[in-house]
């Protein structure tokens, strides 16, 4: 109990001071935003409370807090790739990551209308339940499980993460990299655009 | 002592001014009402994130046209990319929300009686006011120039008729033939606009036009994402060869040589302290200063309205918050995702403040997208924190578009400021 107690203050009292200098100015600046607040810039690119009308930039209304500060964490490191992202990771600490995901993550998430092929659909929905059900459960729907939510995503950013996943430009799991290559070896590159007309089938 | 509810009022608006934080403000009565003056991507976004923040708060916005076109992504109407349709918004999506939505003309606001007066004759009283006028421009700054020629010689800063108009010039002008867009001095808004309107021209001309010419005239010795529209207009325009469709023209610190001192509307002549350049289609972009009521409200110092950057309430006229391109908000750009961003502080300040509880600590964003050409997009982005004495905006992280960004994601940034402008349109007008 008491370790974890001075564990907790030592980190917090690191994290204040890591703080401190990353966001180094003339003058002191003002800290302690709101969630609210805080969550509020991100609607002008993700949507009002992270439902995104699209074409590209993913809802974020709906993430579990986890995925969410985890995927934040990745932004700010640079081990997530990113157009824009990573430049904007790095005004937060990581008391905000959290403060933000849990404001989203309460957010319900609103599934994109988007295009889709039914028979393709039919095919991806076949292979999310052999290749990627295990993780991303109930059908890409669940938010819980941490891998974020796939099922109503905006289909231009699935595409681009896997294809970063693939290229080595985002940190992908043992289990997640070998269900990937099993599938591309088994069913070639048109499974994945298969998988991807079942994400968008699901409104 | 008696406290009236003006007085009351007054004082908080001193604490708020000076900075402090920390008194929990006593509510007085139950009157909380709010006109927010102008429709734009600021008025409009203030007007529902008030209601959304407190369904309770009485919320009128007074606009004076039906429909708002926006400034950004207009340039792609220029190239034929976009319609003009699809930078139309209007205001029945502010009903949702419980917004009142007047159209009519604000001529005055009595800051000591708290009344907005309106050109159809009509009053408003208000508890707080939020100003959003957007720019004006300074027409005398030019000889030669007025908003009457503006219908012919274009500024197209404002979007609507005259960005179909210059777009309408542009499909006229025979190939070969050259479109001089004259650049404003700082501060102004979009302050990349007038080098991605000239890759918009370009990336139209590229397609339709390859012998025609676009030479910019710049008041200013460099301009915003310099390096990166330079890079871009050689990856795609063959900027700096001989053939080069874009030509920039800068001005030296000190110097006029690209101050743009007259036009002359019959020949199509911009003449400037050293060139004169004589165009087929000439776009004039004048030298801009807060929106008419700004002035007509006495909310002005010089050209720009100053603020209290924690609230966004004038250091002029208390119980008036002006948000936007009219205000000084030292330390951001006058940019539609700023304006958007400075609507929610002003709106959760203004909550707090009628509903007597604690000012929060504010947080500012802005991102900033430009079209260069085809799958050639770049952006620039900030986040924002308040110094504790308000005298900053201060951003702590954030910057420009890498230069060697490969061309997959100069591609998704193109498709990522689609989805900009989708999200912040419905951010602020849905």
């Amino acid at each position: 109990m008491a370790y974890t107690t001075i564990k907790k203050a030592l980190i917090g009292a690191l994290a204040l001071s890591a703080s401190s200098l990353a966001f180094a100015a003339d003058k002191p600046l003002m800290t302690g935003a709101s969630a609210k607040m805080l969550s509020d810039t991100c609607a002008g690119c993700h949507g009002t409370n992270g439902a995104s009308v699209g074409p590209a930039i993913p809802s974020i209304g709906g993430l579990s807090t986890e995925y969410f500060v985890e995927v934040m964490q990745g932004y700010k490191s640079g081990e997530v790739i990113s157009t824009i992202m990573g430049r904007i990771a790095k005004g937060y600490t990581d008391e905000e990551f959290t403060a933000m995901a849990g404001f989203y993550a309460k957010k319900g998430f609103v599934a994109a209308n988007q295009k889709f092929d039914a028979a393709k659909a039919k095919k991806g929905a076949k292979l999310h339940d052999k290749y990627c059900e295990k993780c991303h459960a109930d059908g890409g729907t669940a938010a819980d499980d941490d891998s974020g939510v796939l099922a109503g995503q905006l289909v231009p950013y699935l595409k681009w993460t896997l294809a970063d996943y693939r290229a080595g430009d985002r940190p992908i799991s043992k289990k997640m990299k070998k269900k990937l290559n099993k599938m591309l070896k088994a069913k070639g590159d048109g499974s994945i655009d298969d998988l991807m007309h079942f994400y968008a089938s699901q409104q | 002592m008696k406290i009236t509810r003006r007085s009351f009022v007054k004082g908080a608006g001193a604490a708020t001014a000076v900075g402090m934080i920390g008194t929990p403000f006593i509510a007085l009565g139950a009157s909380k009402k709010v006109v927010v003056v102008g429709g734009g991507t600021g008025g409009a976004t203030a007007a529902k994130y008030l209601k959304l923040a407190d369904p309770t708060i009485d919320v009128t916005l007074i606009e004076a046209n039906k429909h708002y076109y926006t400034c950004y992504l207009s340039n792609e109407v220029l190239s034929g990319d976009r319609t003009i349709d699809s930078i139309k918004f209007g205001y029945s999506g502010m009903g949702k929300h419980g917004v009142k939505i007047v159209h009519d003309i604000v001529t005055g606001i009595d800051a000591g009686k708290r009344v907005v007066k309106t050109k159809g004759g009509k009053s408003f009283n208000y508890d707080r006011c939020i100003v959003a006028p957007g720019v004006d421009f300074k027409w005398e700054t030019i000889e030669g120039y007025d908003a009457n020629v503006a219908e012919t010689i274009t500024h197209a800063w404002k979007a609507g008729s005259q960005t179909v108009t210059l777009r309408k010039q542009l499909l006229a002008m025979k190939d070969g033939g050259t479109v001089c867009i004259t650049a404003p001095p700082n501060p102004f808004r979009c302050p990349p606009g007038p080098y991605e309107r000239a890759s918009q021209i370009a990336h139209y001309f590229k397609q339709h036009k390859p012998k025609s010419k676009i030479i910019i005239l710049d008041p200013k010795p460099k301009f915003s994402k310099m390096g990166l529209f330079t890079q871009g207009w050689k990856d795609l325009y063959g900027y700096g060869t001989d053939n080069s469709m874009i030509e920039w023209h800068g001005t030296p610190k000190g110097s006029d040589d690209n101050v743009l001192s007259s036009i002359d509307a019959k020949t199509r002549t911009a003449t400037t302290g050293f060139n004169e350049v004589q165009a087929d289609v000439l776009n004039v972009i004048p030298a801009q200063k807060a929106g008419k009521i700004a002035f007509a409200a006495g909310l002005t110092k010089g050209d720009w309205c100053p603020i209290d950057l924690h609230t966004f309430e004038s250091t002029i006229h208390k119980n008036i918050h002006v948000i936007g391109d009219a205000a000084i908000a030292k330390g951001m750009p006058k940019s539609g995702y700023a304006a958007n961003s400075e609507a929610k502080v002003c709106a959760a300040a203004i909550a707090s403040l009628l509903n007597g509880h604690e000012l929060g600590t504010p947080a500012y964003v802005n991102t900033c997208y430009s079209i260069i050409g085809a799958d050639y997009g770049i952006s620039v982005a900030a986040v924002y924190r308040l110094a504790e004495d308000g005298s900053k905006i201060t951003k702590v992280s954030g910057g420009l578009t890498p230069k060697d960004a490969s061309s997959e994601m100069r591609a998704r940034e193109v498709q990522y400021a689609y989805s900009w402008f989708d999200n912040i349109t419905n951010d602020a007008f849905n």
